[in-house]
């Protein structure tokens, strides 16, 4: 019998929500990798946060800092958990801490905690504002948009691209809006909670699929697995889904990995249209909520990543099992008010 | 064959994509596309036959003897069949 190391991994993204953080199903995927047994140590940032409770999965729990305190507090809060919990490896999971672990990824290196994130560059390129520049510079259909700081622009905007538009936030939210009255509430409501700009994006009529993926950060696809929403909630989250063998949609990602160099996990939101032609409406520079549908089809992708991080040798995953679905759930979890009394007082549970 | 031109196009069905799945009880997988359906009895059938690579005729002649229906509709309900097969692209040799 093989006699697997044994690793201490922080995860964050406990949200088990209606609008999911990825964090339960990356874990999931850990406990079952074949190539180390693990630890898992959640970072939360609310007491409510379902992972914090759920413990056959995570082993113990910190509370850490929101982004907006800045990245020498969330350093001193990693060194506290890391003198602890010794943590071997981090998978940050929001796209709003993201840039926080990146430019702490080499100072907790070398206090010995290992990640692997986009470089800051290919962070900054896929912003949703700078996605215009990044199809033109790889090649790579996407829906036109404009990032807008006023509201009198939308109606030049609709002259141009048609009806319906979509209003984007410049990290989170979209909305799609029929005519210039919706625009423009959906513009005042999202740059309230986002701020400026508002990204203005035409919209695509298709079928959305997404991919999920890992880039080894020279050029090579180590995994890949594209998946059709089937049912979607209306935050646009996907609530089930179907693995599929679209090959224009791998090549798609093989081009996007090779051409970009993109290191870590990703996923792709692409919308195919009548034609057949893909167009990329956003990519995600983290691992998504419905990983575990690519660990369950053959891609154990975070434990892909943990190996990387740790520069463990690696084979790129050439095969998946296509025409499965993940059917996600929620599950009410009864908790003592111990526990969330622990949480929220001591940080730590 | 010597002489191709003399074959009737009407004899000639549509092929169904090989990596099509269709259960015996009438779901229809596209593994490419992700989408599913549902087909009745008559449409396993004529689904079948097309992945058998049966010709048009045969199709029809098979459909109307089984269902007792007369050829003419046969046709007509083949022929909105393959329709919305080549509708959901689960033909081959697309346009």
């Amino acid at each position: 019998m093989k006699n697997k190391k044994k690793l201490t991994i922080a995860v964050t993204g406990l949200n088990a929500i209606d609008s999911p953080g990825p964090g339960v199903a990356v874990i999931r995927g850990l406990l079952e990798a074949s190539d180390f047994d693990c630890r898992i140590i959640g970072l939360a940032y609310e007491s409510l946060e379902p992972g914090i409770y759920m413990h056959d999965l995570i082993d113990k729990t910190y509370h850490i800092p929101y982004p907006s305190a800045g990245t020498e507090v969330l350093y001193n809060r990693l060194m506290y958990i890391h003198e602890k919990e010794k943590l071997d490896v981090v998978i940050p999971n929001f796209d709003a801490e993201l840039y926080s672990f990146i430019k702490l990824a080499d100072k907790l290196k070398q206090a010995g905690i290992h990640s692997f994130l986009p470089t800051m560059d290919q962070f900054e390129a896929r912003q949703k504002v700078n996605l215009p520049d990044f199809g033109k510079k790889y090649n790579i259909h996407v829906p036109r948009s404009k990032a807008i700081y006023t509201v009198n622009e939308i109606h030049s905007l609709e002259q141009e691209y048609g009806s319906p538009l979509v209003i984007k936030g410049k990290y989170y939210d979209a909305s799609l809006a029929y005519n210039s009255d919706q625009a423009k509430t959906a513009f005042n409501k999202i740059s309230a909670k986002w701020g400026l700009p508002v990204i203005v994006q035409e919209f695509v009529h298709g079928t959305e699929y997404n991919v999920t993926g890992l880039g080894d950060g020279l050029g090579n696809t180590i995994a890949a697995v594209p998946m059709r929403k089937q049912y979607i909630t209306d935050k646009g989250k996907a609530w089930g889904g179907i693995t599929i063998t679209d090959q224009k949609a791998l090549d798609l990602t093989a081009h996007f990995l090779k051409s970009t160099k993109w290191r870590g996990a990703f996923e792709l939101e692409l919308m195919k249209n009548k034609a057949g032609e893909y167009y990329l409406l956003e990519i995600n520079p983290r691992i998504p909520a419905w990983i575990y549908l690519a660990v369950g089809v053959g891609q154990n992708i975070p434990e892909a990543l943990t190996k990387l991080a740790l520069d463990w040798p690696i084979e790129a995953f050439t095969t998946y099992e296509a025409g499965k679905m993940f059917i996600r759930y929620a599950w009410d979890m009864i908790v003592d008010l111990k526990e969330f009394q622990q949480i929220s007082t001591h940080g730590e549970l | 064959m010597q002489n191709k031109q003399c074959i009737n196009i009407k004899s000639i069905a549509m092929k169904i994509k090989n990596n099509i799945a269709v259960s015996d009880n009438g779901f229809v997988f596209n593994p490419a596309s992700g989408e599913s359906f549902t087909v009745n009895q008559v449409g396993l059938d004529i689904l079948n036959m097309l992945r058998k690579g049966e010709k048009q005729e045969t199709i029809v002649q098979q459909l109307s003897e089984k269902y007792q229906a007369d050829m003419a509709v046969i046709e007509r309900d083949f022929s909105d069949f393959q329709a919305m097969v080549k509708q959901y692209h689960l033909h081959q040799n697309e346009e």
